[in-house]
């Protein structure tokens, strides 16, 4: 894994997802093709049932693809065993979830702490960096808080702290703004556009365009196609250069 | 996953419930401390009957008249039935038919009404003997002295009290020297048995000793049967050839029908009898604690259940994060080894406290092995019950897990 600055962190080559068999056949994602190179914010949008979910779910390795091929940071999914799906979920992605998703009963420093137990940092290490996320989403002076005794802003900041405390090459963010008011929203947006900012990749789930508009990148989904990909700063969508030709191997190697 | 850090997480989830946890350690704690108890009882009664037996006398073989119940050499009926008698004790004492034994001692029994001033008591037993009764029956005298043989051949009336009787007689005073009446005859105290205590079936203490030779003129006669006649042998290893010897020299003259009228009770004998009955007996305690221990494993691995069950959401949450399959293995099982490790080590405490009390007459004597079998045994049934929930757990696909309400 040598590839450096130049490699992308996210390659989906040929993508389709689907439930169920024969004619009840449900067809979540059909042939995606989908390339973010690091440090991009994109958006993926669509209407309920368009796929966004299961792409959500694939990226991030919660759910493999019925056909075609996963490269996440270099890495073909479709080779992992358990063991290291489990690896690359605790190294190379950070989950943030429309639900939060903290552990109950558990302090916020504790929370944020849990993917570097599984990720075997010693005890005081742990502490350290555990803090420092807390610091980055700006919620140090509540994290021996419980859960329920955040509000929903500060829990999603707190998952969002989880997310990055492993510094992974990709943050995923399931609607994260989905279930929060509009002032929390936008602190949510300013984290990771701050985040953005300091160099992480992020794709975000929305359906609310001025929570898209923050991203650098948007991509509509319609019944599990790609429907547009559009940059909304400067630079050419990477996803329209991208030749069928350019084979996994090169992009893996 | 360090064991560090998934007995940390096991801790804080058997902290989140602790009524619930609370509930699950008792049945483990029960079991435990049952199988500890109980074993207790069953090993306490057996040491209290082998110390009746040893109490006795170990060397010893008794014969008793009548040839009926059970014992060697039974088998006569009750129209046969002959009394034993001084003269049947002289032939026993002959040292060349009987090189085997130390000595015969004959024993009559009764029941006597003893006063002293205005208390009345009645000793559960009233024997009268010969001297060698203190050696062969091991019962020493605490004060004074047993009787001696010139007061057997003087038919002297003095008496040695055990200290049951003692103390309804006489409470706080020194009986040695008193006279007491016996049947409204009086008699000296001359000696104070050692206490015995129970020996699981009747109080050893409560008893009062005569010479043999007054006692059958006061009670049956001196023409009476003797109640039992007790041989010692003069070592363990010759107790066997003692009792064939004595059993030789009384079957001429008492027996019917070629079938003897006597019946001898080797002690040792007895004694493996009892002994193999009460490891049957604590065995079967033992089983039914074990099925308690069986029961409380059974709620372990419900409650493990319902936790996986309930927290599957969290499950799904730790997979995303990166958790492995084997770290949440490790979580949940530690977790139902933390509440039978709990559970167990209170079971151990509340086994040990309550064997201190006397439980249906007899003294629990814990027995060390079984607190460390009743331990480990509760430790593996959370460790076995802990395996399905805790692999249901495990097993759990992330994205289903997440998705669970």
């Amino acid at each position: 894994m040598s590839g450096g600055l130049r490699r992308p962190t996210l390659f989906l080559r040929n993508v389709s997802k689907s439930y169920g068999q024969g004619e009840i056949a449900v067809h979540a994602l059909r042939e995606v093709d989908l390339l973010v190179e690091r440090g991009d914010f994109v958006a993926v949008m669509g209407s309920s049932g368009s796929g966004k979910s299961t792409l959500m779910n694939v990226l991030g390795c919660l759910d493999v693809p019925t056909t075609g091929r996963y490269f996440l940071d270099g890495i073909d999914v479709a080779d992992l065993d358990d063991y290291e799906l489990a690896y690359v979920r605790n190294r190379k992605i950070g989950f943030v979830f429309q639900s939060f998703n903290l552990v109950p009963r558990t302090s916020a420093l504790h929370n944020v702490e849990l993917p570097l137990i599984y990720a075997r940092v010693p005890r005081r290490e742990r502490r350290v960096l555990a803090v420092e996320a807390l610091d980055a989403v700006g919620l140090t002076h509540r994290m021996e808080h419980m859960p329920n005794e955040l509000s929903g802003g500060q829990q999603q900041r707190v998952a969002i702290a989880r997310a990055i405390v492993t510094a992974p090459a990709l943050v995923l963010a399931d609607e994260p703004t989905g279930n929060l008011d509009s002032a929390s929203t936008v602190e949510i947006m300013h984290i990771l556009s701050d985040l953005h900012a300091a160099g992480r990749t992020i794709v975000m789930i929305t359906h609310e365009p001025e929570v898209a508009a923050q991203a650098k990148r948007v991509i509509h989904l319609v019944d599990g196609r790609v429907d547009s990909d559009r940059r909304t700063d400067s630079a050419p969508a990477t996803t329209a250069r991208l030749e069928r030709d350019d084979s996994a191997e090169a992009v893996s190697a | 996953m360090s064991v560090l850090e998934a007995a940390r997480m096991a801790l804080h989830g058997v902290a989140a419930n602790r009524l619930r946890s609370l509930l699950t350690m008792l049945g483990i704690t029960i079991g435990v401390a049952a199988v500890i108890i109980l074993v207790a009882v069953g090993h306490g009664s057996a040491v209290a009957v082998q110390k009746g037996i040893e109490g006795l006398g170990t060397n010893v073989v008794t014969i008793q008249p009548g040839g009926f119940g059970f014992g060697r050499g039974s088998g006569g009926n009750r129209s046969s039935f002959t009394q034993l008698t001084m003269k049947d004790v002289k032939a026993l004492q002959d040292p060349s038919a009987t090189p085997d034994v130390k000595s015969v001692t004959p024993v009559v029994t009764g029941s006597v009404a003893a006063t002293f001033g205005s208390a009345s008591y009645t000793p559960n037993q009233f024997i009268g003997t010969t001297p060698s009764y203190e050696e062969a029956r091991k019962s020493p005298v605490a004060a004074g002295q047993f009787i001696t043989q010139q007061q057997e051949t003087a038919h002297s009336r003095v008496v040695v009290l055990g200290q049951t009787v003692v103390t309804n007689l006489f409470g706080g005073q020194d009986p040695l020297g008193q006279t007491i009446k016996l049947n409204g005859i009086g008699f000296q105290v001359v000696g104070v048995l050692a206490a015995k205590g129970t020996n699981g079936v009747q109080d050893q203490d409560d008893i009062a000793i005569a010479p043999l030779t007054t006692t059958q003129s006061l009670l049956t006669g001196v023409t009476g049967g003797l109640g039992q006649i007790i041989i010692e042998a003069k070592s363990s290893h010759q107790v066997n050839a003692a009792e064939a010897e004595a059993t030789s020299i009384l079957t001429p003259t008492h027996s019917s029908n070629g079938s003897a009228n006597f019946r001898v009770l080797n002690q040792a004998s007895l004694l493996q009898t009892t002994a193999s009955t009460n490891q049957v007996f604590t065995v079967l305690l033992a089983a039914v604690a074990a099925i308690s221990l069986l029961v409380g494993g059974i709620g372990v691995m419900n409650i493990m259940l319902v936790t996986v069950t309930e927290r599957t959401r969290e499950i799904g949450i730790r997979k995303a994060v990166g958790a492995r399959r084997s770290d949440i293995l490790a979580q949940f099982l530690s977790e139902s080894v933390l509440l039978s490790v709990f559970g167990g080590a209170v079971g151990v405490a509340v086994g040990l406290l309550g064997s201190r009390f006397k439980l249906v007459g007899v003294q629990p004597a814990v027995e060390p092995y079984s607190v460390v079998l009743a331990l480990a045994v509760g430790i593996a049934v959370g460790l076995f019950f802990g395996i399905y929930p805790a692999n249901r757990a495990a097993s759990l696909r992330p994205i289903d897990a997440l998705r669970y309400e």
